[in-house]
């Protein structure tokens, strides 16, 4: 049988899903109190100031970005690469991104100085501005999306969807671009400046948006009971760990050109071996718990065969990500600028030293309130519009599946 | 018929209404920039240029500095706004010390103003490089992408204002070369009066297109060079001895 997939909306009756919704709602609060006590206060109750003038919650919002436009990837490979298997998953990918990229934006405006000026910023546009183009990157992103989603969920539209998936993907991949370029492009900095960071913003994208999406899809399937086959778990994972060596490799090269420039050697030294948690987050959780370890246990013959270690990995992954993001962006701030190459710097104003930064709990929470958010929406969209397979068995994926291993097919408990 | 009058009506006005806010939107716009424009000398380039031979131990440019321009600290040096600041060199291989004052640079092709979504950060004709405190909204993309860390993000509720100078909470602040003195034709800054009255006289202001100001002569005879020039942001402010 080659049915089509059937979407359905959850029941979300059981105090479970009334629980979730409790919890996100509590992270959307936290987020809002946080904003308010900043505007209320100014940023000096953060831990960001003249020196770090991006802080915890530029990590978690570009993380949400970035896995914005990678959550899209299920989608286009069903739409823009015509896998067939992957299609019934389509509406789950595009939710998610859009449900990403508003929660990751509406950090990034909240944490403004000014969030009251939005309209400003929507009505004065400096079109050398990476971040003005990124404001349209953004939107358009997000209204392409949602027409995507709506032209796979109308039967009349649907013969219009390949090609709304196709620019989609196309507009994901230079929203990604754009958004690595915002540090790309920043000749000021040593540790930025560099045009290899929009295809790694790119490659990490593809890995943190799909081990997202891969602990979202575990998590409501193993929820609602609903059968979920091996096939697309096991192709899945084999793909997260395909770009999770990607990032590795444009990590590699980023580094490698850098170390080969004498006059980076200083900034290299202090992101790899003397910046104290700099190192020990880019080793420690970026390379180690989040790139190397997920690879094993995605590639091992026996373990990957395991939901928790799918999901595991899927998680160090995001935590990777995270650490990643938090080098780039705090470390890259915190080595001092060298103004005047040659000479040793000082001055009241923190010239020529490293500058020290601990996050507050106020920003902690504004990350967790737009994390928070980004769940909420998907919670309540797939409760109550059909976003999700009824069945992920094997045979429903693939009908050329054979019958004999569909056994292995069984509610996404284990 | 009476309908077809009525949606013809009704889109007449909605093409009014779009008209007349929208008018309204850009009318102030053209008016502010005409004024500035009217105010902003011809062919001028307004610079500084500053020899650190002579800058020495003091701090003068930089108190007059905060005071004409109602700057006080918090007492939070992390956080407190700074448009001008001391920087002491050390050469280690010599052990040769100097200190000389740094402060926007006024570059002519400025990496703030090149960032700045909104178009806040702009320069004028004049080559002074301001902050449009209307339309900052404070995202602090300027401070990531000067290289010369002369931006200032105000971290908190402000009293005390000078009226030539408007700062607001939320919003990144810098040198604005006293564009107020400027404007009112008197030729000088706070930092570079406070140098020649109190310090070693070691700042010249001056317009760096006019051969025959006192800051052009003196490049043309001894040189000065820009901090990270190898950034080709040609700056307004140029040092001598660095």
């Amino acid at each position: 049988m080659t049915a089509k997939p059937q979407l359905r909306a959850l029941d979300g009756q059981s105090r479970g899903y009334y629980a979730l919704l409790g919890v996100l709602l509590a992270a959307i609060g936290f987020g809002l109190l946080a904003a308010a006590l900043k505007s209320a206060h100014g940023h000096h109750i953060t831990g960001m100031d003249n020196q770090i003038v991006w802080g915890l919650p530029h990590v978690f919002a570009i993380f949400l970005i970035v896995a914005a436009s990678g959550a899209l990837n299920v989608a286009s490979i069903a739409s823009v690469f015509g896998r067939r298997i992957y299609k019934p998953l389509a509406p789950l990918s595009g939710l998610l991104a859009v449900a990403l990229l508003a929660g990751g934006l509406a950090i990034l405006v909240l944490d403004l100085g000014r969030p009251d000026r939005l309209v400003v910023a929507m009505t004065h546009y400096n079109f050398k501005s990476i971040f003005a183009w990124n404001i349209f990157l953004y939107t358009g992103f997000m209204v392409i999306v949602l027409v995507y989603l709506w032209f796979l969920m109308e039967r009349r539209m649907n013969a219009h969807a390949p090609a709304v998936g196709m620019v989609a993907f196309v507009w994901r991949l230079v929203l990604t671009t754009g958004t690595g370029a915002i540090f790309g492009f920043l000749i000021a900095r040593e540790a930025y400046d560099a045009a290899i960071l929009a295809p790694l913003f790119i490659a990490m994208s593809f890995a943190l948006g799909l081990a997202v999406f891969l602990l979202v899809m575990l998590t409501a399937y193993h929820w609602t009971g609903r059968p979920l086959g091996d096939l697309i778990l096991r192709r899945l994972k084999n793909l997260l760990a395909v770009f999770v060596a990607a990032v590795l490799y444009f990590v590699v090269v980023y580094h490698l050109t850098n170390l080969y420039a004498t006059r980076l050697h200083g900034v290299e030294a202090f992101l790899l071996v003397s910046g104290g948690i700099y190192p020990l987050l880019f080793w420690g959780v970026q390379i180690l718990l989040g790139s190397l370890v997920p690879l094993v246990m995605l590639f091992h013959p026996v373990w990957s065969r395991s939901r928790r270690v799918i999901a595991a990995a899927s998680g160090l992954v995001i935590l990777g990500g995270l650490a990643q993001l938090y080098v780039i962006i705090i470390g890259g701030q915190a080595y001092p600028m060298d103004m005047f190459p040659g000479y040793e710097v000082s001055s009241s104003f923190h010239d020529g030293v490293v500058a020290p930064y601990t996050p507050t709990l106020v920003e902690f929470l504004l990350g967790i309130g737009g994390v928070g958010l980004a769940l909420f929406l998907v919670a309540v969209a797939v409760r109550f519009l059909h976003f999700l397979p009824v069945s992920l068995a094997d045979h429903k994926v693939d009908p050329h599946h054979s019958a004999g291993s569909a056994t292995e097919t069984a509610p996404a408990g284990g | 018929m009476s309908r077809k009058n009525a949606s013809l009506s009704r889109r007449q006005f909605i093409t009014g209404a779009a008209a007349a806010v929208a008018g309204v939107t850009v009318a102030p716009g053209v008016f502010l920039m005409r004024s500035a424009e009217e105010k902003t000398a011809e062919g001028v380039r307004w610079g500084l240029l500053i020899d650190s031979n002579r800058c020495g131990d003091c701090n003068a440019c930089v108190t007059a500095c905060h005071a004409e321009n109602g700057v006080h600290g918090m007492d939070r040096p992390r956080t407190d706004a700074q448009w001008i600041r001391k920087v002491d060199l050390r050469d280690p291989g010599t052990g040769h010390t100097r200190s000389l004052p740094v402060m926007c640079q006024h570059c002519e092709n400025p990496p703030c103003a090149d960032v700045c979504p909104t178009g806040a950060s702009f320069r004028r004709e004049d080559g002074i490089v301001l902050v449009d405190k209307h339309t900052c909204i404070g995202c602090r993309y300027c401070m990531m992408a000067c290289p010369y860390k002369a931006r200032s993000f105000i971290h908190e509720p402000l009293a005390g204002q000078a009226a030539h100078a408007p700062r607001g909470k939320g919003t990144v602040e810098s040198c604005t070369l006293c564009v107020h003195r400027i404007d009112r034709g008197e030729g000088t800054t706070a930092c570079v009066e406070a140098c020649h009255e109190l310090g070693n006289g070691a700042m010249t202001f001056g317009d760096l297109n006019d051969p025959d100001s006192a800051i052009s002569r003196e490049l043309a005879e001894h040189g000065g060079s820009a901090i990270r020039a190898d950034l080709g942001l040609n700056p307004g402010v140029r040092y001598q001895g660095i």
